[in-house]
């Protein structure tokens, strides 16, 4: 097949590299000069915007949140990636199943709940983004329970855009970019959130108490 | 059951190859398909419009988007080889098919390989474009297709009609009775008494498929691009099912077009930005996922990527033909197509409908066959496609330029060899028309001249199409004017990129 792609490009001259090929990377970086606050907000007006139900709260508040989200949800069992840190559940009373290569699909579509951190947030689209990380667990864990609790840190998660988003991932990990719940168009156009994802997605916003 | 089938016989996509304004006849008399077209298109169309609007910087993406894909087809020997290498280092496994057939018996060694006769699918229109179903389905291998509409489709023995909203032309009474008479056939059946509320159905869809998904070993999936330096794969979706298919199953098996390169993981940037806004008209697609070979206890263990060239290789060789294959398979050029919203998906006769069907499936197949040699002429090359769409594809140019080649013949790449095809006969109208259009493209200014002039003052377009079209139009509704045409964007922008 090679042969073949090289006969069809018989006019492009031979010593041609692709870098002489230009490309001008004159789009923006970011649509918007933002504070730390404004960020903030615009993720979460645009994760409200697609349907994910968005929650803020101080670092010490955590903990009793999630209890509470749990617990509304009516949820008894959660799964746990292995490095969530465990102050995060310290107040949830459920039943716990650690994130392990073991799990098979059947055991996490028996569990109520998953709680996660994530590796980005990008606030002009409305995305969180999983990278498999130690807070993040395996992809399944994510997908097969139908309700997700996703904690982003502000400080250290959210950045604006998808180019600055892009360029703190890692390709050599696996990713999982969530932009509100999963949703379908297909039925006459009309958008019905939640067809093989979690169909509840709650993203909690947390700031440093020193920001306010 | 009503069911609106139009003129196509068989479920193979090959099989329907009846030329386009005949096909085209059909479909513009039915009445309740010319209804969900054009309530589909016109709200997409101004929802992309919106989505849009809100980037001040799209025409230098787009510019960049085009350029990234030129740089990589000029180059597609060099980024071929960097992606195969990077793929295998990753622990992924490269195959190479160079038609077809060769795609499908791949893959059907791979499945029989794994000893699993069943096998989950995301929706890919590389897969649709080879019938790999209809393969895996002769060698006793059931694939499912787990896309809500893919599914109707499936469901339904029917062809996919939208690259975006296969199903478009189903309204909900029919997907509900498709439902209730076929799913127990395959699977989990419709729930007791189910309705025809969307919430319902993606409901019934939602458990039909989780007992497929939940005991899947082997999924099969395209790709929406391929990182070359990377080996990282790309799936852009909305459902969820392209999750399930991709981290669920031990075996996952790619088809991907060899088009679907783009050379860095920055590059990603501009089309992940490009895609859905044009696409689903969304700031951001529900779900992307990308993944590179394999990871240890996530995800499949074994990853194959199956190569296609299937006629791309005879599309690059075409000088002016070749920038169809920068096409991301938005469905942007579709939705404001007056010749698609009235003719539907089915009338193209292939998985490439609209716009990119009528330039794309005539390259990768050939004009040699009646349909492909009459879908150049499916435009009233009133330019709209080319205005919307992400990567700057000049849609009506290739059409003129094909209509050249079946009217005039010439020499061609066929199969990978060079071929001389004869004129098309009994096209005298299409040869005057031609000396028109040629003399345009002899004479750029005016062809410059004519797009802006289209582009300012599409109220005066004709209301009845040129050509074979002129039989099978009555009336047609004119897409929205661009604020400004990509030329005069073009023009004006690299005006001041010089001076800064
Ligand atoms: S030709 Fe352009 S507008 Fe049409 S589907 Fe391809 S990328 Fe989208």
């Amino acid at each position: 097949m090679l042969g073949r792609v090289r006969r069809a490009l018989a006019d492009v001259p031979r010593d041609e590299r692709p870098q002489d090929q230009p490309v001008a990377r004159d789009y923006r970086r970011t649509h918007g000069d933002r504070t730390h606050a404004e960020r903030v907000g615009l993720l979460a007006e645009n994760l409200a915007d697609y349907r994910a139900d968005v929650h803020r709260c101080g670092p010490a508040e955590l903990p009793a949140l999630i209890a509470r989200l749990l617990a509304e949800r009516g949820a008894r069992s959660v799964v746990v990636p292995a490095g969530l840190p465990p102050e995060w559940l310290a107040e949830a009373d459920v039943e716990r199943l650690p994130d392990a290569a073991e799990n098979t699909a059947r055991d996490l579509d028996a569990v109520d709940s998953v709680v996660t951190g994530c590796a980005v947030a990008i606030a002009e689209t409305g995305t969180i983004v999983l990278d498999a990380g130690p807070d993040q667990g395996r992809r399944r864990i994510t997908l097969v329970p139908d309700h997700h609790i996703c904690v982003v840190r502000a400080r250290d998660h959210v950045v604006d855009s998808v180019v600055q988003g892009l360029e703190r991932l890692d390709p050599a990990h696996p990713l999982t970019w969530i932009s509100g719940p999963s949703a379908t168009s297909d039925i006459e156009l009309d958008r019905v959130e939640g067809v093989h994802g979690p169909r509840t997605l709650e993203v909690i916003i947390v700031e440093d108490a020193a920001e306010g | 059951m009503s069911r609106t089938y139009l003129g196509m016989p068989g479920s193979h996509p090959a099989a329907s190859r009846a030329p386009f304004p005949e096909a085209a006849a059909a479909s513009t008399q039915d009445a309740q398909l010319r209804g969900n077209l054009r309530h589909a298109t016109h709200t997409i169309r101004a929802k992309r419009a919106k989505a849009v609007a809100e980037l001040d910087d799209w025409g230098a993406l787009r510019a960049a988007g085009a350029a990234i894909k030129d740089r990589t087809l000029r180059h597609l020997d060099h980024y071929l080889e960097r992606l195969e290498e990077s793929v295998t280092r990753a622990g992924g496994t490269v195959h190479w098919a160079v038609d077809a057939a060769e795609a499908n018996r791949i893959v059907t060694r791979l499945v029989q390989d794994t000893g699993e006769r069943e096998v989950v699918k995301v929706k890919s229109m590389a897969t649709q474009e080879i019938g790999l179903n209809e393969a895996l389905a002769e060698a006793g291998i059931s694939a499912y297709e787990t896309d809500l509409a893919e599914l109707i489709v499936q469901l339904g023995d029917d062809l996919p009609s939208h690259i975006l909203v296969p199903a478009i032309h189903r309204n909900r009474g029919e997907i509900r009775d498709i439902f209730r008479e076929r799913m127990a056939a395959w699977g989990r059946p419709a729930p007791d008494g189910l309705g025809d509320e969307p919430r319902e159905l993606a409901e019934a869809a939602r458990l039909h498929l989780r007992e497929k998904f939940l005991s899947a070993k082997v999924g099969i999936s395209g790709a929406n691009f391929m990182v070359a330096d990377t080996g990282t794969l790309v799936v852009v979706e909305s459902e969820g099912n392209g999750r399930m298919c991709l981290t669920l199953p031990e075996t996952l098996i790619s088809v991907v077009g060899i088009e679907k390169i783009v050379p860095t993981w920055q590059d990603l940037e501009v089309f992940l930005q490009l895609l859905p806004r044009s696409s689903t008209a969304e700031r951001m697609n529900p779900y992307t996922s990308t993944w590179t070979g394999t990871a240890d206890g996530d995800g499949p263990r074994d990853f194959h990527l199956v190569l296609l060239d299937n006629g791309r290789t005879d599309t690059l060789a075409d000088r002016v033909g070749r920038q169809a294959l920068r096409c991301i398979r938005c469905s942007a050029c579709l939705n404001v197509c007056p010749v698609y919203e009235r003719a539907g998906g089915h009338a193209y006769g292939s998985a490439y409908p609209g716009p990119i069907g009528a330039i794309l499936t005539p390259q990768l197949r050939g004009v040699g066959g009646s349909l492909e040699a009459s879908l150049p002429y499916a435009s009233s090359l009133c330019g709209a496609c080319y205005e919307v769409c992400p990567v700057a594809i000049d849609i009506p140019e290739v059409l003129i330029h094909l209509r050249e080649r079946v009217v005039e013949g010439g020499e061609v790449t066929l199969r990978g060899s060079k071929a001389v095809i004869k004129p098309a006969k009994g096209h005298a109208a299409e040869r005057a028309a031609m000396r028109a259009a040629r003399w345009a493209l002899d004479h750029p200014g005016a062809l410059r001249g004519g797009q802006r002039l289209a582009a300012r003052t599409r109220r005066f377009h004709p209301k009845r199409l040129p050509g074979p079209g002129r039989a099978w139009t009555d009336t047609r509704e004119l897409p929205e004017v661009p604020a400004e045409s990509f030329r005069d964007w073009w023009a004006r922008t690299r005006g001041e990129r010089g001076e800064k």
